[in-house]
């Protein structure tokens, strides 16, 4: 494919992801700030959110498993960090799915705190995965001499 | 009936008279036998017939008596022995029956006679109800009268057709000869002629009030005979040779003001009519007391009448005098409006008109800061830029007069340099007063707050005004301006007994004395002094200008901030001392002067970076503080990142400029106060900014109480990061 035809793809892939509510506008500040000075700097953040929140639902799971008793401060803590996280690069789905997530922690109820569990790992799957798609598009377009059109976007 | 049982002896008897006897006693015993046979025919026919049992008695004795001259008829030829038995005893039956019926006669006749009288009785008595039965009709036709006549009276509330109808019923229903009625003339010492029934334009005949014949009629509620000799009842030539019977009555003419609330008015100084009625000459009718009683109702209803009819014309006066002067109201409120309204008008272009010129020397002074100035220059151009920015605000309040006498305006309060608002007064008043060889200094007590919060634009007005008053009515000599905070003791004023100031924790009075050595006040004008446009008439003054406003402005600002002014003076030429007190916040927040003037023009928005602006975040969110970091580099900012609030207290030093604070961390806010504590002193210390995803009040009031110079919302966008730091420098605080 040559670079062009990448370059649309990649912003026709990214609009996508705005218009689905994968991410908000939180995502395009990030884009904002890579520059010459700091070029992987949407990368970096976008990694280190993927570690984070993997541990971050690791724990929760391990939390609620618990046969004697949930502990949902512990509970709400983790979730709280999640949505700070998921805020903080406009990964806007799973800041939502967080919300919710609170809100049955909350109310102390372990169904609805399992469902919404369910319900994070589920939009966090899927907001990896596009993300994914997204940068290694965005290699492949580095890689044969384009760059990034962050400019193209246009909604900014 | 002859004994005839005797047996007669044989002799050849006198045919004929034996004969007659024979016949006769047949007739004898057919009518005795006809008889009963009547009585109880006509008694079955009758329906009432109290004695039966007579009758049949009676009826049983004409029988036998029929029977016995019947069996009489035998005996005259040679009967047999039977007969002569069946005679006897027919005989003794019949005597038998007689006398029981004598005997029951006798107590039934007297019944008969008192039936009889009864009956007499009884028709008497009829013909005696008929009679009353005749009167009470009359009576009631004329109580039907009375009514209708009523009726009539209380149907109209003319008084001229109450008293016509009043006559003509009366004249109809007591059919009277003449009926006039006597009105009091205006003067109330004659009567004169008003109505009469038959003539029909009564010539105005009057009459002295007080005739004794007058004075009975009036002094008595009753209608009173009189004669009809007397003036008032000789109203037409004389009829017939004897004139009928008069009657007069009053007929109170009631007022409004006669009535008392609770009791039917006491007749005491009232006027009467007077109601004279004659009864048709040469009848020998007389006045009956119902129909005396009839006529006084009527006058009693016909007062009321009149009353009523008096009361009308009194509310129809008034309603039309009420309508007039809502006209006139009318018509004087829209003046009213026009004049407010032209007023208005002219304020709104005047204002325009002031304005415009105002804005053209502060654009071009502000201009004129950012070019090349030596310092004097410099510190010339500062000077008129705040004296001008001071002047727009005078005209701004000026013009809205109209807006501080509702008492809606309202203070613009926030913290600011006390020591500097003074300093800056003085030396805007400096020239002028030195221009004059005043000397003027200013002694600030040592237990002034350096700060404190409150409207500083209108204490500085306030203040501007009091010593430019102070310059301007002093030709020599020096003004002396002290400000210290006031003691309770000394906040009473004796001179304002209704000022009762009461100091409390977060607020102190601050008070003011700017003493000149100028011409002082007349003990007169002080009562005007806060008034509005008056000014005082004395000859020194009259010439120094000014609109007459500024004190009455001033006084307006000081009430709005708790407080009171007044001025002293000992007399004309012995100078005055101006001294006001206001209520101001204590504050420890050190902010700089947030007058548009001078100093900050500089600072623009174009600035984009902060170039080696220390900044420290602390979150113990990894991706946040990334972005954050991220955020702060981009913008040029050399960043420290910290993740918990040990490593931020431990590594956080005055080389700070901003410290970001995730507040909902779980110590978050306690690193906030330990940031205060640790660095007090108030100009290096580093500004803090909490970050938060909370936007509810809670959070804003947690904020406020720690003490952080700002509050910004994650998560926050480059441009919202930009300008949060650069108001952040400008005035050191987030408004």
């Amino acid at each position: 494919m040559d670079v062009i035809q990448m370059q649309r793809t990649w912003v026709e892939y990214t609009k996508s992801l705005y218009r689905e509510g994968f991410l908000d506008s939180q995502f395009a500040q990030l884009q904002l700030l890579q520059d010459e000075s700091n070029p992987d700097f949407v990368v970096e953040v976008v990694s280190l959110f993927f570690e984070d929140s993997e541990r971050l639902l690791n724990d929760l799971t391990k939390v609620i498993d618990q046969q004697q008793g949930v502990d949902f401060k512990k509970v709400d803590a983790h979730v709280h960090q999640l949505k700070g996280s998921s805020s903080s690069i406009g990964a806007q789905r799973v800041k939502n799915a967080c919300v919710a997530f609170r809100s049955f922690c909350d109310e102390q109820n372990i169904e609805g705190s399992l469902r919404c569990l369910h319900q994070v790992k589920q939009e966090y799957y899927l907001v990896k995965n596009k993300l994914e798609n997204l940068f290694s598009l965005e290699q492949k377009i580095v890689a044969a001499g384009g760059s990034v059109p962050v400019d193209e976007l246009g909604f900014l | 009936m002859e004994s005839c049982n005797c047996i007669e002896p044989q002799l050849p008897p006198d045919e004929l008279l034996s004969k007659y006897q024979y016949i006769s006693d047949f007739f004898i015993a057919l009518a005795y036998f006809s008889i009963p046979l009547e009585l109880i025919y006509f008694v079955k026919k009758s329906a009432v017939f109290p004695y039966r049992w007579v009758l049949v008695q009676f009826g049983a004795f004409i029988v036998l008596c029929g029977a016995t001259h019947l069996i009489n008829l035998w005996t005259f030829t040679i009967h047999s022995r039977t007969v002569a038995i069946v005679m006897t005893t027919a005989k003794i039956l019949t005597a038998v029956v007689s006398c029981a019926t004598a005997l029951m006669l006798v107590h039934i006749i007297p019944d008969l006679l008192s039936v009889k009288t009864r009956e007499l009785f009884l028709k008497n008595k009829a013909a005696e109800l008929d009679r009353e039965m005749g009167l009470i009709r009359t009576q009631e036709e004329t109580g039907r009268h009375v009514r209708m006549l009523t009726h009539e009276i209380r149907s109209t509330l003319d008084r001229h057709t109450i008293l016509k109808t009043t006559l003509v019923e009366l004249g109809r229903t007591l059919s009277l000869e003449e009926c006039a009625l006597w009105m009091p003339t205006r003067t109330g010492l004659e009567l004169q002629l008003a109505y009469t029934l038959r003539q029909q334009n009564p010539v105005g005949y009057t009459v002295p009030i007080h005739l004794p014949v007058i004075n009975q009629v009036f002094s008595s509620n009753r209608a009173v005979k009189i004669s009809p000799n007397s003036p008032v009842a000789r109203l037409r030539p004389l009829a017939g040779k004897y004139p009928g019977e008069v009657v007069a009555v009053r007929v109170p003419l009631l007022h409004l003001s006669n009535f008392q609330i609770n009791d039917w008015p006491e007749l005491s100084t009232k006027r009467y009519a007077l109601m004279v009625l004659m009864l048709p000459s040469d009848s020998a009718r007389q006045w009956h007391t119902y129909e005396l009683e009839l006529v006084e109702v009527v006058a009693d209803q016909v007062a009321v009448a009149l009353s009523h009819a008096a009361i009308l014309e009194e509310s129809m006066r008034a309603r039309d005098l009420l309508m007039e002067q809502n006209v006139a109201l009318d018509l004087a409120r829209r003046e009213a409006e026009t004049a407010i309204r032209a007023r208005n008008d002219f304020l709104a272009v005047m204002n325009h008109e002031m304005r415009t010129p105002m804005h053209a020397i502060i654009a071009l002074s502000s201009l004129l800061q950012e070019t090349e100035l030596t310092p004097e220059q410099r510190l010339m151009v500062e000077t008129i830029l705040k004296s001008s920015n001071l002047l727009a605000t005078l005209i701004n309040d000026v013009l809205d007069l109209s807006r501080l006498e509702d008492g809606s305006l309202q203070l613009d309060l926030g913290s600011f340099n006390l020591h500097s608002a003074f300093r800056e007064v003085i030396n805007l008043i400096r020239p002028i007063a030195s221009v004059k060889k005043l000397v003027v200094t200013l002694h600030l007590a040592p237990d002034l707050p350096e700060y404190a919060s409150g409207d500083e634009k209108r204490l500085m007005q306030t203040l501007l005004n009091v010593v430019g008053n102070a310059v301007k009515f002093s030709k020599e000599g020096s003004i002396s301006i002290t400000a210290f905070v006031a003691k309770a003791e000394s906040l009473r004023d004796p001179r304002a007994p209704d000022f009762f100031p009461v100091p409390s924790d977060n607020h102190f009075f601050l008070r003011v004395q700017v003493k000149d050595t100028g011409s002082g006040i007349n003990p007169q004008d002080y009562p005007k002094l806060f008034t509005k446009f008056a000014q005082s008439q004395s000859l020194p003054t009259k010439n120094s200008g000014g609109s007459g406003l500024g004190l009455a402005i001033c006084k307006r600002f000081v009430n709005l901030m708790d407080g009171h002014i007044w001025l002293e003076s000992e007399g004309l030429g012995k100078g005055c001392t101006a001294i006001f007190m206001v209520k101001l916040g204590v504050t420890e927040c050190c902010t700089e002067s947030k007058l548009p003037a001078a100093t900050n023009a500089s600072m623009n928005h174009a600035q984009t970076a902060f170039p080696g602006l220390k900044v420290m975040v602390m979150d113990d969110n990894g991706v946040s503080r990334m972005v954050t970091k991220g955020l702060l580099v981009h913008l040029g900012c050399n960043v420290t990142t910290v993740s918990s609030g040990d490593e931020c207290l431990r590594l956080i030093s005055q080389d700070h400029h901003v410290v970001f604070i995730d507040v909902c961390m779980y110590d978050g806010y306690e690193v906030a106060l330990r940031v205060h504590e640790k660095l007090t002193k108030r100009h290096e210390r580093p500004l803090t900014v909490a970050l938060t995803a909370n936007s509810d009040k809670a959070t804003k009031d947690h904020c406020r109480r720690v003490g952080v110079n700002g509050v910004v919302l994650k998560p926050v966008s480059v441009d919202k990061m930009r300008s949060v730091l650069s108001d952040l420098l400008e005035h050191r605080n987030l408004v």
